[in-house]
């Protein structure tokens, strides 16, 4: 038997060391990107989720100007964290519709009261059908649509500072 | 009595009133009346990854989102969907990462080929060695 045989073992034995080591020191990654980003819109059609504003069909968001779509929930914290931020981009210009997730019209209209209303239009999406449709594994999360009806970016996540401009120029090149 | 009321109520599940005031969707606890079908179901919900606690499948989760991918898969078999085919629709939403049945790409293939090829070493091993003790003999 030739030499070099004798430290096979181990040399695999210090490969496997360096792959655990490697995956134990790695930070762990729990984001899961919706795999929808550049197809259309999937069909839907959500009732209203309060009385003030109308529900959200697929057909809304195709109609030649670039949106947001805001996935919320009164139960969701990080939605209260970024509500300034979403009054901040509808003052800017952007039309945001909304889908609130698991919610009822009561604790809606209850968070929108004191965090404010950016919202056009909110659907109801009370078994996360709608959800599931747009590859979305959470809330908030914002989709960013062309005016084809095209989802061209996911935003995972709370919107901070510093994404509102990187948000209003996503909306202006999906022109 | 009144005590045993008052531990039963102590120790029921309050949890799944904690994150969402609605009700789970209509097949996320509830079993389809045929039994072909829901066996379809459950041994897909087996397979498939929660999306809120990442390292559950759907059918050991009480997330609510587990819940409501539950009642999904249970009727879309119902309709008469078949299970592969609920599989690629929400693969085709979240990716492989989503099935705990990885199908073969690029990037599986040597999880796939690995005890393939360890038989072949062994086998390739244990001839040596039996060819050995012959020689000797």
């Amino acid at each position: 038997m030739r030499r070099w045989v004798l430290w096979l073992p181990l040399g695999l034995f210090a490969l496997f060391f360096v792959a655990v080591a490697v995956g134990l020191m790695t930070p762990k990654d729990n984001i899961i990107e919706s795999k929808m980003i550049g197809k259309p819109m999937p069909a839907f059609s959500l009732p209203a989720a309060i009385e003030q504003r109308p529900g959200l069909s697929s057909n809304d968001l195709v109609d030649g100007k670039p949106k947001l779509l805001n996935i919320f929930a009164s139960w969701c914290v990080p939605c209260i964290a970024e509500a300034p931020q979403l009054l901040e981009l509808q003052q800017a210009g952007a039309e945001i519709h909304a889908i609130a997730s698991r919610d009822t019209p009561g604790d809606i209209a209850n968070f929108l009261n004191r965090w404010g209303n950016p919202y056009s239009r909110i659907g109801s999406d009370a078994t996360s059908s709608v959800q599931l449709e747009l590859g979305s594994s959470g809330v908030p999360e914002t989709f960013v649509i062309n005016g084809k009806g095209i989802i061209v970016h996911q935003h995972i996540g709370d919107i901070r500072k510093e994404n509102v401009p990187e948000l209003l120029k996503m909306l202006k090149e999906a022109e | 009595m009144r005590y045993l009321v008052f531990f039963i109520f102590l120790t029921a599940a309050w949890s799944a009133a904690a994150q969402t005031g609605l009700p789970p969707a209509p097949y996320a606890n509830q079993q389809l009346a045929d039994p072909a079908k829901e066996a379809a179901a459950s041994e897909l919900m087996e397979e498939l990854r929660c999306l809120k606690c990442q390292s559950q499948s759907i059918a050991d989760s009480n997330a609510p989102m587990a819940g409501d991918m539950r009642s999904q898969v249970r009727e879309r078999i119902a309709a008469g969907e078949t299970p592969e085919q609920i599989r690629n629709w929400l693969i085709d939403r979240y990716g492989n990462w989503v099935t705990y049945d990885p199908p073969v790409t690029p990037m599986t293939w040597p999880l796939w080929i690995a005890p393939i090829f360890m038989l072949i070493a062994a086998a390739w091993l244990a001839r040596g060695r039996f060819r050995r003790k012959k020689d000797k003999s």
